[in-house]
């Protein structure tokens, strides 16, 4: 806006107040029923979904996956769509970090005179495109279940290896599914397909001391499990022996020793 | 001493109260009520000088035009009241204790307070409520254009109030110390940490550490019921003043028609 066009709107201004109504008592009356039906719903939404306190925080075995409050979906779900792990920085922090500068800055870079909706095509578009993305993420973020099941079969290379292998390699597979990594990992047929890769063939991938370093030493956003091996190191052992057997289905049944569990 | 006039409230003529007779005396115990309280308010005023801010921020005019959407920016304010005064409430009987007095406490809340549940859902759903109500009213200063000249200041704090409004949500999530906000937290905390710059600055701020620990509790108790509210509240102060001294927008469809007065003038 250059000066002629702020004296424009001043004085346009002006003369739209002047024809206006005092703030006491018209525009606090308005604000006032407003408020009384914010508390009204809020009220409601206390008396009909209630408080309820989940289980107890357990640093050792999650039987819970991570969820953030509902209004956060839409950036969880930004992590799950940005998948190759080099971009996953560029979803935690990067599109909030740009996407707030921008916010700050409207004003400095939309500095048109044009108030009306439909007369700024760009701006009312870009808004209602982003409007729109956030709707969906967050839609999508709801209706992604908090998956705790695992339903790969025991691959018969592992059965090979004896029934006690085979009860290590089920019982890890049982902390895997309750321990909160589908909620960010594909296995088989189960969980996200994001923001972490897929475990599917992990294995082949990783060596299981290699897992293991991870499980305690992980790249964010994904939480240590550090405390799960200090406490129950048994489990611990277990859920590693599992993943360090996750191979793809060409791969040589028994050729290497995936590691023991005891891993490095 | 100058004498505090009340204005006369716009009601119809048949409702207004009579005015009183010259002479008769003033006996009634209402009235001397009426004194008392006008004296009050007198002596205060005296000393404060505060009517006269008073009348700027209650009696000027809102434009031509106004309509329910300018009421979203009040409702998001009361919002954030409720949650002071519920959160108030709600401290009395929480404590911060990591080692399990945490998930105590709020249990003794919900099983065991007055009203304790009641009043823990009102905070909880109170959260969502507003943040609803801060985008509504984002939305609408967007698409009213009421971000351009004069009021870009206004919009600047207003996204820092945004901003802040979710680091209380973000807080306000680890208190139950459940399953679910200890686990939600944790990720929160590892995808600030890892942010470029004062990413791990900021990370080992909030976990008060490298990794979450007992002190990581306290931490967002303090940060979620002190610091981020008492900021919230001043820069909710300075968006308001701006926003009498400016004056709200008019709807951007609404045209001045040039006031009788000056067309007047002009011929
Ligand atoms: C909050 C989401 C999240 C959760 C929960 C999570 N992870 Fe991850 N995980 C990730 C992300 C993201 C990466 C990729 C990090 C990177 O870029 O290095 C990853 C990487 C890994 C890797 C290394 C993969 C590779 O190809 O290098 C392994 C192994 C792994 N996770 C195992 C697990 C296991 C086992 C669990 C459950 C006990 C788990 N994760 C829980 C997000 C998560
Ligand atoms: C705690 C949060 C907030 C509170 C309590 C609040 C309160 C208010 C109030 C009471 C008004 C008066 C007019 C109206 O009600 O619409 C207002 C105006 C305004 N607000 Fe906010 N607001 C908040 C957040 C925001 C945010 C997030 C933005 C935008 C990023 C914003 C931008 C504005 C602008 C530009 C105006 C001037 C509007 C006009 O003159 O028409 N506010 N705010």
């Amino acid at each position: 806006m250059n000066r002629r066009q702020k004296e424009e709107y001043l004085r346009d201004y002006s003369v739209l107040k002047a024809q206006g109504k005092p703030f006491f008592p018209y525009a606090v009356a308005k604000d006032g029923a407003m408020a009384c039906l914010v508390l009204l719903v809020i009220i409601l939404m206390s008396i009909l979904l209630g408080a309820e306190l989940g289980p107890k925080a357990d640093p050792t075995t999650t039987t819970y996956t991570p969820r953030p409050e509902w209004y956060f979906f839409f950036l969880f779900e930004l992590l799950r769509v940005i998948k190759p792990p080099e971009y996953v920085a560029l979803a935690t922090i990067g599109i909030p970090t740009i996407c707030m500068i921008m916010l700050f800055l409207l004003p400095f870079y939309d500095r048109g005179p044009e108030r009306r909706p439909e007369r700024r095509p760009v701006a009312t578009l870009t808004a209602i495109l982003i409007i729109g993305a956030m709707g969906y993420l967050t839609y999508e973020g709801a209706a992604a279940g908090p998956p705790t099941q695992i339903d790969t079969p025991t691959p018969a290379s592992v059965i090979a290896e004896g029934p006690k292998v085979v009860q290590q390699y089920e019982a890890g597979r049982q902390v895997a599914a309750q321990s909160g990594c589908l909620a960010c990992h594909k296995i088989g047929e189960n969980g996200n397909g994001g923001p972490g890769p897929a475990l599917t063939d992990i294995a082949d991938r990783l060596p299981a001391a290699g897992i293991q370093r991870t499980l305690i030493n992980p790249t964010a956003p994904m939480p240590s499990f550090k405390s799960l091996q200090t406490n129950q190191p048994e489990k611990f052992k277990n859920l590693v022996a599992f993943l360090g057997r996750l191979k793809s289905e060409s791969g040589t049944a028994g050729a290497a020793n995936p590691g023991t569990g005891s891993g490095g | 001493m100058p004498k505090l006039k009340l204005p006369v409230p716009p009601l119809p003529p048949s409702m207004r109260p009579p005015p009183k007779r010259p002479g008769a005396p003033k006996t009634k115990p209402l009235d001397a009520a009426q004194e008392a309280g006008i004296y009050t308010v007198d002596w205060i005023d005296e000393r404060t000088s505060l009517s006269g801010g008073l009348r700027w921020l209650m009696f000027r005019k809102v434009p031509k035009g106004t309509n329910w959407f300018y009421t979203l920016g009040s409702a998001t304010m009361f919002a954030f009241v409720s949650q002071a005064i519920t959160g108030v409430f709600l401290a009395m009987y929480y404590r911060p204790d990591a080692a399990g007095g945490a998930y105590e406490s709020v249990r003794h809340i919900n099983d065991d307070v007055f009203l304790g549940e009641f009043v823990h859902g009102m905070h909880k759903w109170g959260s969502s409520v507003m943040v609803i109500l801060i985008f509504l009213h984002m939305a609408r200063t967007f698409f009213f254009g009421a971000y351009k000249y004069p009021r870009e200041l206004n919009w600047v704090i207003g996204v820092a109030l945004l901003i802040l409004t979710f680091v209380m949500s973000l807080t306000g999530y680890l208190l139950p110390f459940d399953q679910r906000s200890y686990w939600a937290t944790i990720v929160a905390n590892n995808i600030t940490a890892s942010g470029p710059f004062v990413g791990p600055y900021l990370g080992d701020f909030l976990n008060g550490g490298a990794e979450f620990n007992a002190t990581t509790l306290s931490r967002f108790y303090a940060i979620h019921m002190m610091l981020v509210p008492g900021i919230i509240g001043a820069l909710i102060g300075a968006h308001l003043y701006l926003v009498a001294k400016l004056g709200t927008t008019a709807p951007p469809w609404v045209k001045a028609k040039p006031a009788d007065e000056l067309t007047e003038e002009r011929a």
